[in-house]
């Protein structure tokens, strides 16, 4: 096998080189023949009773071809939800309608209400200026807890109110849960915010709808981690268009995090109104847009207690969390604080009791959904903070009350129900120690102290369960699809490879790695292999990438649509031979049969498969193609430690990263440099949280950090060099190539890190500090140093 | 963005009739108005690029030892051109917006519109600078009349921006984090007569003189001399990037900042 | 409407606008060279940078009329003829300094002008450049680090992996 193509070699991604010479295909690239315009008018204020719309003026306008209002889609299908919750009393979740176009109420600043289509996209916005919106202010709820108050203002009328539903989990555990902290020997309780983001992908969203009268066929290319979901969501609840017809293409698209797995009322608009004027119809969203209609991230208001009995063992965690949903259940929205929040709270660490309560709340605010972490992030953040404040009351060493509760033994069984399959947390830990040479920390302090700075180190621990999911068990859950994930083999005659996957890579580099995994089983070189994804038409039904999971499911499912290759392969190659099937070996691209010099060549078997002239046609088909569906068996579960070294200026406030080293455990890796790029990316996401980022909304329920002007995206010199090891390697025990997934992991393990190392500065600085909540901007830490 | 007619006048002349057709704008550099006129939040009829008049271009010295500048001189030429003649000056517009907006930025854009976080107006209020329009000589002093707000007339426009050198000076930013204005910036200039300060980013009236920080400079150009001198918060901008008191603060933060450098 | 006409990757390139087109609009629609990209409306993420006269600017933030007569160098004028990559997408490459590819054409042209200055930037010097340009995905330590390569500096000691 050439070592430079196979299974973990840091090959050079194929993708670069039409990325750096600007022949990507990105959706805003697509320009169709007759294409139309879309502007969307969208609402001004966060609450209000839609009365009528007048769009006399609009329709007159130069170069309008119609404008459509919520009348037009009141027979069509609502945007769905993909996961229903259970609340604590056995109850489904509170679930309301999400229109495409407003219907009767306006609930956020954003809600589009009409969509102009024009010939231009100035004509277009000029006539929806033209419009005339009669709307009824009302008051708008942003706060959650004034939203669940007695009296207010309720987002959706036909609701009971607006919490969409109190979860509880495990609930049988809720009084010993609260009988173990009331008896322990001490309790560190810790209030935070998890502070809301904007996943901002550089590409914003685009849709482009297009319909053929002859074939009665919808197309829409659009800016999706996941064709097919959006395909079947659409399709089937929306529009009412089956499958068949309806072909869903996601082509080259410029980061996801997370925002573009969620079906959006802007490409159910485009694909109905394509078919409406017989036209395609284009929308590209501005960056003011997507900051008004990109599902946005995180968003929680916790209070955790952990427990812990005389010897510092961790004995209780009570965790009580409220959850902004925003104004509509955007598609997975309910399963992140629920699902993907609750089952990580054991963290790295051994604690015989765990209850978790989220109280989700519907506000008049842009929908809150899955971002990079989702969840994990918001579980990690509270316990690796209340962790952290437990080791300054008790004064014991961060790091040794870590070790101690450590999970050492594997398999875990959490007692919120995920069963962690392998680790080893003091690998990680050991090896961050080295890699973030904590032995020149005081030196590096010193040094600071003498230019007038603070410095502090904070370290943290995350797990996080990727590789989502096994269908069973979230099926049990509330999820409303299945998460498996297929892929085809195609082999060509003349050896060539190509792969259709129902993954879908939008940066992550698949057309490299997953090149790299079926080159290495067959043992050819991987420019052999060719990945085709993003586009229904040619794809067989998948579930997308988020999570962490394409590797890990979808990689899965690849191997194993392989393993049917070469089973097949070696069944012609025995032929070939005239020999017994169980004696082939395949071995650098060529079969042979065990204990003699006989031999062919890959290439010969597959040119047999499709010439089929001496060929055993009574025992095998010709042609050489498989698909396998995998579904996993449990989560994966990467986990790490982190460390991060600031530099806080007493007089502004303003912290700089100025170390930053990451140990993580993906299990095998396949690609170690793009590994390492997923983690540096996640890193800058989850310091942009802790130190830059913040969605603000103003009483009234406007925006304020409606732009990059205000929201502060992180930027190069926000960053430093970070050191990154990934060669702790516990392999997963359940999937075939003991992968774990290692797109989210940055994102899961910084924020914490970067707090704990300014909560450190700021108390080996004198300052009685124990917490800021993020984003711990230089305001915010000034503040805090002036008690 | 509002359709509009489009005009690149080559002459001064040229370009001051154009902006009296009805409801003209002049377009400097364009890095704020362009941005605008995207959220439609401005609508002209006609727009009056000022960026091929040669004449309103470059960096010169009068008689009086005066550092001049066209008005139309992009942020990224001030920076490499002022360099030896007003280091600090070089520095202020080496360090506006990133690479890209200096080279198309202009001074005379950015004094014109006088957003109250910008750079370039601490620099011309402390050097006690004269702006030169197509009609009139303005000193610094009575220039800046608030946020947004100039002594600039419908149609007048920027042509020139005198500077007098300073014996020392320096100017020392605090970075919003998302923009990348100026969150308090404050220059410090030395001069025969004595120190003056200028300070944006912080009031609600815009750029203006810390006249306590000045006479302190002025008896003693140290960083020292200013301990212990407090603006209030009150009529401080207050946002999401830091209350009226923060932004106080961190003008006597800046202030001793540049005090140092320049001392 | 007003013609404008300007060369474009050593080509004669030419077309109606109106006063409103910006030169990414015209970039891209009129001349369908869809390398230069939009991520903001702000002027700050810096997808859009192009060379005009050799300065790096923001097509996003300049109207195709002020671009008459220029010279403009888009991404796609980067690589030579025969395909060969400039050295600076050479290194992009081979250091991993992009992976969704969004922001990339503005970064290589923002990192050629810093080269052009600049043969051989600090790191700091490097992120300083970068402020007009935003990447969500590679946390920038590759981008930095590609930088520092095509300039022959020697990057072995930065983390590869």
């Amino acid at each position: 096998m050439p070592k430079d193509s196979g299974i973990g070699a840091s090959s050079k991604r194929r993708e670069d080189v039409r990325f750096l010479t600007g022949t990507g295909n990105y959706t805003d690239d697509i320009n169709l023949n007759g294409q139309a315009y879309v502007h969307f008018l969208r609402s001004d204020v966060a609450h209000g009773r839609l009365t009528s719309v007048d769009t006399s003026a609009a329709e007159a306008m130069p170069g309008v071809l119609r404008v459509f209002t919520g009348a037009d889609f009141a027979q069509v299908g609502g945007l769905p939800c993909g996961w229903q919750v259970t609340d604590r009393h056995g109850q489904p979740m509170q679930e309301p309608a999400h229109p495409v176009l407003a219907q009767d109420k306006v609930r956020h600043v954003g809600d589009p209400i009409a969509a102009v289509v024009a010939e231009t996209r100035e004509q277009a916005r000029d006539a929806a200026e033209a419009i005339v919106p009669e709307i009824e202010d009302l008051p708008a709820v942003v706060d959650m807890k004034a939203a669940l108050e007695e009296g207010a203002p309720k987002v959706h009328d036909d609701l009971d109110s607006n919490l969409c539903y109190d979860w509880g989990f495990v609930e049988e555990n809720r009084d010993a849960v609260a009988e173990a902290i009331e008896t322990a020997a001490h309790v560190t309780r810790l209030e935070l915010v998890n502070n809301r983001l904007v996943a901002n992908a550089m590409e914003p969203r685009v849709a482009v709808g297009d319909y053929s009268r002859a074939t009665g066929e919808s197309t829409l290319y659009t800016t999706s981690q996941n064709p097919h979901v959006i395909r079947l969501l659409m399709g089937a609840f929306v529009l009412g268009i089956p499958e068949h017809k309806l072909r869903v293409v996601s082509p080259d698209v410029g980061g996801g995090f997370g925002s573009k797995i969620f079906h959006y009322a802007e490409e159910a608009f485009c694909t109905f109104a394509a078919k409406a004027l017989n036209r395609p119809v284009k929308w590209t969203a501005t960056r003011a847009e997507a900051f008004l209609s990109d599902a946005q991230g995180r968003d929680h208001v916790t209070t955790i207690e952990l427990a812990l009995d005389a010897d510092n063992n961790f004995t209780a965690i009570r965790t009580e969390t409220h959850a902004n949903m925003g104004a509509y259940l955007s598609t997975f929205a309910p399963s992140v604080p629920t699902w993907l929040h609750g089952t990580l709270m054991a963290g790295n660490y051994r604690t015989p009791l765990i209850y978790v309560n989220v109280k989700a709340v519907f506000t008049n605010t842009v929908p809150v959904d899955a971002y990079r972490g989702a969840g994990r992030p918001e579980a990690t953040y509270q316990l690796e903070r209340v962790i952290d404040k437990a080791a300054r009351e008790l004064g014991v060493d961060p790091i040794a009350l870590r070790r101690q509760n450590f999970v050492t033994e594997f398999p875990y069984e959490t007692p919120v129900a995920v069963a962690y399959d392998t680790g080893d947390y003091n690998a990680t830990m050991d090896k961050l120690e080295e890699i973030a040479d904590f032995d020149g920390f005081a030196a590096r302090r010193a040094e600071s102290e003498a230019k007038g700075l603070l410095r502090g180190r904070g370290v943290n621990c995350y797990i996080e369960a990727c590789g989502i999911a096994p269908s069973n068990l979230v099926g049990q859950l509330g999820a409303r699809a299945g998460l498996y994930e297929s892929a085809t083999v195609r082999v060509n005659a003349t050896g060539g490879i190509t792969v259709m996957t129902g993954s879908h890579s939008h940066g992550q580099g698949h057309e490299t790695s997953f090149a790299q995994v079926v080159a290495d089983m067959i043992g050819i070189d991987a420019d052999m292999v060719e990945i085709e994804h993003g586009d229904t038409a040619n794809t067989p039904m998948g579930m997308g990438t988020y999570g962490s999971r394409s590797i890990a499911v979808g990689g899965s499912a690849m191997v194993r649509a392989a393993e049917k290759v070469i089973a097949k392969a070696k069944k012609i190659a025995a032929h070939l031979m005239e020999a017994s099937e169980d004696d082939i070996e395949l071995k650098d691209g060529q079969f042979s049969v065990a204990g003699t010099d006989k031999s062919v060549a890959w290439g010969d078997v597959t040119l047999a498969a499709y010439v089929p002239h001496n060929y055993p046609l009574d025992e095998i088909e010709p042609g050489l193609e498989e698909t396998a569906f995998y579904d996993p068996a449990n989560f994966t579960y990467p986990a790490g430690a982190y460390a991060c070294e600031v530099e806080v200026d007493p007089e502004t406030g303003k912290v700089t990263i100025d170390r930053f080293a990451a140990t993580d455990d993906f299990g095998n890796v396949i690609n170690p440099m793009i590994v390492s790029g997923q983690v540096h990316g996640g890193l800058a996401q989850g310091i942009g949280q802790a130190l830059l980022e913040n969605t603000v909304y103003d009483e009234s329920g406007q925006l304020l950090s409606a732009s990059y002007m205000d929201y502060a995206m992180p930027r190069a010199d926000d960053m430093p060099f970070f050191a990154v090891d990934h060669s702790c390697q516990t392999p997963c025990t359940h999937n075939p190539l003991g992968v774990k997934g290692c797109g989210e992991a940055g994102a899961i393990g910084s924020p914490p890190t970067v707090v704990n190392a300014v909560v450190d500065a700021l108390q080996r600085g004198g300052h009685d500090v124990t917490h800021i909540d993020m984003p711990l901007t230089p305001a915010r830490v000034w503040q805090a140093m002036q008690g | 963005m509002y359709a509009f007619d489009f005009e690149r006048p080559t002459t001064i002349d040229a370009a001051v009739k154009a902006l009296q057709s009805e409801e003209a704008q002049a377009l400097g550099g364009g890095q704020t108005l362009i941005p605008t006129l995207k959220q439609r939040l401005a609508m002209p009829a006609t727009l009056v690029s000022l960026t091929a008049i040669k004449e309103m271009q470059g960096i010169c010295e009068d008689d009086q030892g005066r550092l001049c500048i066209g008005g139309a001189t992009t942020h990224a030429q001030v920076a490499r051109e002022a360099a030896g003649r007003y280091p600090a000056l070089a520095d202020l517009a080496a360090n506006v917006g990133d690479p890209a907006v200096r080279n198309r930025g202009t001074i005379g854009g950015s004094l014109a519109n006088n957003d109250p976080s910008a750079c370039y107006p601490a620099a011309a209020l402390a050097s006690g600078a004269t702006i030169v329009t197509n009609d009139r000589e303005i000193a610094a002093d009575d220039y800046f009349q608030g946020m947004f707000t100039t002594a600039l007339e419908e149609g007048e426009i920027i042509i020139e921006v005198r500077f007098p050198v300073p014996q020392a000076a320096a100017y020392a930013k605090f970075e919003q984090p998302a923009s990348r204005f100026a969150l308090v910036g404050a220059f410090v200039a030395r001069f025969d007569d004595g120190v003056r300060v200028a300070i944006t980013g912080a009031s609600e009236e815009g750029v203006f003189r810390w006249s306590v920080a000045e006479d302190a400079l002025t008896a003693d150009f140290s960083a020292g001399a200013l301990e212990g001198l407090r603006l209030s918060g009150e009529g401080m901008i207050s946002d999401l990037h830091g209350s009226g008191d923060y932004r106080a603060h961190l003008a006597g933060v800046m202030t001793r900042r540049a005090a140092a450098a320049g001392g | 409407m007003p013609q404008v006409s300007m060369t474009v990757n050593g080509k004669p390139a030419s077309g109606e606008v109106e006063g409103r087109t910006l030169l990414v609009e015209f970039l891209r629609e009129n001349l369908g060279l869809t390398g230069t990209h939009v991520g903001c409306d702000t002027s700050q993420c810096g997808a859009c940078v192009v060379h005009v006269d050799g300065q790096d600017v923001k097509a996003c933030t300049m109207f195709a009329a002020e671009a008459e007569g220029a010279e403009v160098t888009t991404i796609e004028g980067l690589a030579e003829a025969d395909g060969t990559l400039h050295p600076l997408q050479q290194a992009f490459q081979d250091h991993h300094g992009l992976q969704c590819g969004f922001c990339t054409p503005g970064m290589v042209m923002t990192g050629v002008a810093l080269l052009d200055r600049n043969p051989t930037p600090s790191e700091a010097e490097i992120r300083d450049y970068l402020e007009g340009n935003i990447c969500r995905c590679t946390g920038y330590h590759n981008i930095v680090k590609a930088i520092m390569a095509a300039s022959g500096q020697d990057v072995s000691k930065i983390a590869a992996e």
